[in-house]
């Protein structure tokens, strides 16, 4: 059986499709952390898309949806931002790290044997 | 429906658009904004896919509170502009191929779905009525599959646990961001004096209608910390040090209530986490309670970031 690409499951299914792709791209290729941890983000979104293509997909028993896929992405949504939040205060203090070493070079010389 | 049809393709063709200009933007705080609008047309997205519930989720912490969140950390890292060798273009092509290959096989699956689609929609329905809620994602989040409910609830306040072991010892204990400024921003205080008392209004109305409406706590709770994050910003309230006693109980009572109720469960119930008939209603909505404010507070203070000041 094949999709009708009329239908909004399909065309924001290739959209989620795109994303993973994108996303991807942008994790392998940025040299910067901040954009790397967008870019994973970017990819996340994706994913997300797909169960709601499922979700949607699934719909019956009167509902516009499959609840489960529907509430696994919730789930999904705050983990995302839970990680992102840790990630952000790790790249925060690597930043600042680098910075105290740049005033001090010696400093980080001295712990070596 | 070509009305609906066009809609679609418009929409289809923003988001992709700014997903690459969040890749491709030269600054880094442009990449930040475009990502903001990425959350926002995911939102309309989710409305597309006919799914309100997640569509609110993202709207609040996908866009809102990861954007507050992002461009804090715009504001303090200063990447430099080169950051040593840059990948050559040969190889720029071939990691282009293979995310496209990526791509496409994902692509290959949306466009041959399997008939009838799988589907848990009857199974989730024929049960919906013992729960005594009429939302089936709530039903989903707090009843079929509660065990995943709770462990989020822990996975936020572990990141939380992470956030402040980053604290540099001499600031132990002591309060995130700035002290508030002695010269306001009058526009923002106004704002955080007006907007609260609604939102407030607003937020716990989306957590109560959520057992028969879209909404939830996640999404109340979100609403909640944003109001709190605002009198922050304004300068109106300091940031609570992190060792306040009454700080860390609200923060533990929600997963601490949702366990005590799993563990009944065993006797009341016969399992984990189940509820005993004709109670279901009344005990998601305790456990409900004691995770929005716990939710609420973890996600302001994930937002505000670990502690920069003594105590």
């Amino acid at each position: 059986m094949t999709a009708s690409l009329t239908d909004p499951a399909t065309i924001f299914g290739l959209v989620a499709a795109a994303l993973v792709g994108i996303g991807l791209y942008g994790l392998i290729l940025e040299p910067g952390t901040v954009r790397k941890l967008l870019a994973f983000n970017l990819l996340g979104g994706g994913v997300f898309l797909i169960f709601g293509v499922v979700a949607k997909r699934g719909a019956g028993a009167g509902f516009p949806g499959d609840p489960i896929p529907q509430a696994l992405v919730i789930t999904g949504i705050v983990v995302a931002f839970s990680a992102t939040a840790l990630a952000i205060t790790l790249l925060e203090r690597i930043a600042k790290e680098d910075a105290a070493e740049k005033e001090a070079p010696s400093a980080g010389k001295d712990v070596s044997p | 429906m070509t009305a609906f049809l066009a809609f679609d393709i418009l929409l289809a063709g923003l988001v992709l658009f700014v997903a690459i200009w969040t890749i491709a933007a030269r600054e880094s705080f442009g990449a930040l904004v475009g990502f903001v609008a990425y959350g926002l047309l995911l939102t309309l997205i989710w409305v597309r896919l006919s799914a309100v519930d997640v569509a609110m989720t993202e709207a609040a912490i996908g866009s809102g509170v990861t954007g507050v969140l992002l461009l804090r950390a715009g504001a303090r890292l200063r990447e430099p502009q080169d950051t040593g060798a840059r990948p050559g273009k040969a190889f720029r092509v071939f990691v282009a191929l293979l995310c496209a290959v990526v791509s496409a096989g994902l692509a290959v699956v949306i466009l041959t779905p399997t008939s009838p689609p799988p589907s848990l929609a009857a199974d989730a329905a024929a049960h919906l009525a013992s729960t005594g809620l009429k939302n089936p994602v709530n039903g989903v989040l707090m009843a079929y599959r509660a065990m995943d409910t709770f462990l989020e609830t822990v996975v936020v306040l572990l990141a939380l646990f992470g956030v402040w072991s980053l604290t540099p010892d001499r600031y132990w204990g002591g309060r995130p961001g700035q002290p508030p400024s002695t010269k306001p921003d009058d526009a923002l205080v106004l704002l955080a004096r007006l907007l609260p008392p609604v939102g407030i209004v607003i937020g716990v109305y989306i957590i109560w209608v959520g057992a028969d409406a879209p909404g939830g706590k996640f999404q109340g709770a979100t609403i909640l910390a944003a109001m709190w994050i605002l009198t922050m910003m304004a300068g109106l309230r300091d940031a609570p040090t992190i060792s306040h006693r009454r700080l860390r109980s609200m923060l533990l009572i929600g997963p601490i209530v949702f366990v005590a109720v799993g563990v009944a469960g065993f006797w009341m119930a016969g399992n984990f986490l189940a509820y005993p008939d004709g109670l279901a209603k009344p005990i998601i909505l305790v456990i409900e309670a004691a995770l929005t404010l716990s939710i609420a507070v973890t996600l302001g203070l994930l937002v505000a970031g670990p502690p920069e000041r003594a105590p």
